[in-house]
């Protein structure tokens, strides 16, 4: 199977599902003759040409709120967010438009639109950049919500999402683009909604999703080596809708829990998932609900503490070493 | 006077300004009889709905808010007048003028208003969220300019499927001051989209008149994006049709969107809610009901062109008092929608349970 990068896979999806769907445009800043802030799209404009691979100005409630309204007529449009941090301006046409236009007709209309972009921290570039609102996206019934750890899952994920008749918000991430994996060439799809257990264990369920798969991971062969704990690592891969039975059966396995999010503690992705797990395996915990989330301030700068601000692995290794005592 | 001079400077569209003699515009010249009289039932229709569904508010029928269209209906009449089979129209929450001149039907829109399950929306939108996607009717949008862009997004889509449409995007004189409304204007003429940008000016978003809200000619912020605009009288449908049809007519043979200003007045409060005691006399609204009133200017017309008769005019409203009634009794009678319904029309895959694809809870308790 081909090794690709993240950035690649996601390129790849974009790429065949432009060829495979007239409907399907790209549209955003820089995604075209700029080859994408991040490279992600890269060639498709040569390929694809100005209709499809569309470049916006710097006007993200403008052309999120055009999306939103070509996709009611049928369009699929795939918008980019150079940063997901910029939701925030265009807030009232992702948030009151997309996610509730189908509840507030009736039913009557479909908005199938993407917005994809990186949000994460990480990379040096202070509050305004680093925004991870996922969870404030998932707080909306009528849309989903993707954050992929892996080229591979980025690949199908992104895949099925694009062919989805809601709107799906796709969180990626500026350090995940250059990691590689194997990735199946030609149709693969991975459906939302399902999560995945990147590795089996018998002591202790992180879970997790994002670049924190990676860290748990790393975390995870730290733990087996020098502390003889065996590590289940889940990936939730789609945060709405949510696979908790992938959780709960890896709870019932280990009987203790370790959630580890690039979150604001607050009213996280974390705290939705502690409450499912003590509601519905109360009986399978053997201790509390741990977690690692980002240190609960706006992201500083210093780059060196930074890194200390987000979930790593010597976090992760020391809250598991507390969750299994 | 509550809004500002017009501008000295005549607009600098690069269409013409509608003939002085409106009626005999072409697009006006080409209506039959029977056309001339819907123009006037369908204002009548609005007027009569709304007054029966102001009574259905005041016997506490209806929740939230009521924002009335009264005064305004030959605007949403002249303009839904011209729609062709790929025109589509989008509004705000001031909706229920443009639902009927888009031909929906009385009932399930008082239905929604009393929140019932028959409603337009099943009794999930209310009286700020009507749809008639099956009219090319988009809604129906809460928040003050948030549906411009999703209008030129409609405009988006028919020009990317080659249709040769328009789409009006309508908004109050108070959205063009949101940054969303001018951040369309930039793409809508970045890209020649076929949109036409319809402020309805009333003169008053909510209680703040536009002199003190807004700063220049509002119409005219369009010259800052190389848009054609015009002015026209809200109060003559003829006017409104005749302006209407040359910026439509742009917009679906060359793609070119414009801004249209529609000078227009409402007689009741922003909502029902509004006391209406502290903005405005109660003889600047007598005065615009007394010489500017839609309704009674039209009929003047259609009486003095021998098209209607006093005696068809009283039909034509006993039968629109007598619709309202009925929309109103099918309305009382009709159930609520359910707690079961809560969750239902949220996802179209929960909608659509054969043909999900995803897997997972859609729904958290």
């Amino acid at each position: 199977m081909p090794v690709i990068t993240y950035r690649e896979a996601i390129r790849h999806a974009l790429a065949e599902e432009l060829e495979r769907d007239a409907n399907v445009v790209v549209l955003g800043e820089e995604v075209g003759q700029f080859h994408g802030a991040y490279k992600v799209t890269e060639g498709l404009l040569a390929k694809f040409g100005p209709k499809r691979i569309v470049d916006t100005p710097i006007s993200e409630a403008g052309f999120i709120g055009m999306g939103v309204g070509a996709s009611m007529l049928g369009i699929r449009p795939v918008m980019e967010l150079m940063f997901w941090s910029f939701y925030s301006v265009a807030f009232d046409q992702i948030l009151n438009n997309a996610a509730n236009v189908r509840y507030m007709s009736g039913g009557q209309i479909c908005c199938p639109i993407v917005i994809r972009g990186p949000a994460n921290g990480g990379t040096n570039v202070g509050a305004t950049h680093s925004h991870t609102p996922e969870n404030v996206l998932a707080n909306h019934p009528g849309v989903k919500v993707v954050v992929p750890a892996t080229a591979a899952d980025a690949k199908g994920l992104l895949k099925s999402a694009i062919r989805d008749n809601d709107p799906v918000f796709f969180l990626e991430n500026t350090i995940l683009y250059g990691e590689k994996g194997e990735v199946s060439e030609g149709e693969y799809l991975v459906p939302l909604g399902k999560a995945d257990v990147k590795r089996v264990g018998t002591d202790l369920t992180i879970v997790t999703y994002g670049r924190c798969v990676l860290h748990s991971l790393a975390a995870a062969e730290v733990l087996e080596k020098e502390h003889k704990i065996s590590v289940e690592v889940v990936d939730l891969r789609t945060i709405r809708p949510l696979d908790i039975d992938t959780v709960l059966a890896s709870v019932a396995k280990t009987h203790r829990v370790l959630i580890v999010e690039e979150q604001k503690p607050f009213a996280s992705v974390g705290s939705q998932l502690a409450f499912m797990i003590q509601r519905e395996a109360f009986d399978e915990l053997d201790g509390p609900i741990h977690r690692v989330a980002t240190i609960d301030a706006p992201a500083i700068y210093s780059p060196p503490v930074e890194a200390e601000q987000l979930p790593n692995p010597q976090r992760i290794i020391k809250a598991a070493l507390e969750a299994v005592k | 006077m509550t809004k500002k001079p017009s501008t000295t400077a005549e607009p600098t569209t690069t269409v013409s300004a509608a003939p002085a003699g409106f009626s005999q515009a072409p697009v006006n010249v080409a209506l039959s009889v029977a056309q001339k009289i819907d123009l006037f039932r369908t204002m009548v229709r609005i007027r009569r709905f709304e007054e029966r569904s102001l009574r259905a508010y005041q016997g506490k029928k209806i929740g939230g808010f009521l924002h009335l269209y009264i005064g305004q209906e030959a605007v949403a009449v002249g303009c839904c007048s011209l729609m062709g089979k790929d025109d589509h129209v989008i509004t705000a929450y001031r909706d229920h003028g443009h639902a009927i001149a888009v031909g929906m039907d009385l009932k399930p829109l008082m239905a929604e208003l009393y929140g019932k399950a028959t409603g337009c929306s099943k009794g999930k939108g209310g009286s700020m969220h009507y749809f008639a996607p099956d009219k090319n009717y988009w809604g129906g949008h809460g928040i003050v300019g948030g549906q411009i862009p999703l209008g030129t997004g409609l405009a988006y889509a028919l020009k990317y499927q080659g249709k040769k449409g328009a789409a009006m995007a309508f908004m109050g004189d108070g959205a063009v001051n949101q940054g969303a409304v001018h951040e369309a204007y930039n793409l809508a003429a970045l890209w020649n989209l076929p949109v036409v940008f319809v402020i309805e000016n009333n003169g008053y978003s909510m209680g703040t008149s536009q002199a003190r809200s807004s700063a220049g000619e509002l119409a005219k912020r369009a010259e800052g994006y190389d848009m054609p605009w015009g002015q026209c009288n809200g109060a003559d449908v003829y006017e409104v049709r005749a302006t209407m049809d040359k910026f439509l007519t742009l917009a679906r043979e060359q793609s070119r969107p414009s801004t249209v200003e529609i000078d227009t007045y409402r007689y009741r409060g922003h909502s029902v809610a509004d006391p209406d005691n502290t903005y405005r006399t109660k003889a600047e609204i007598e005065e615009y009901r007394r010489t500017k009133d839609p309704i009674q200017l039209f009929q003047n017309t259609l009486l003095s062109e021998g098209v209607l008769t006093e005696a068809t005019a009283t039909k034509i409203d006993e039968e629109a008092r007598a619709e309202s009634e009925n929309a109103a009794a099918f309305a009382e009678a009709s159930p609520y929608p359910t707690a079961g319904d809560i969750q239902t029309d949220v996802y179209w895959e929960a909608d659509h349970p054969a043909e999900r694809k995803s897997q997972g809870r859609l729904f958290f308790d």
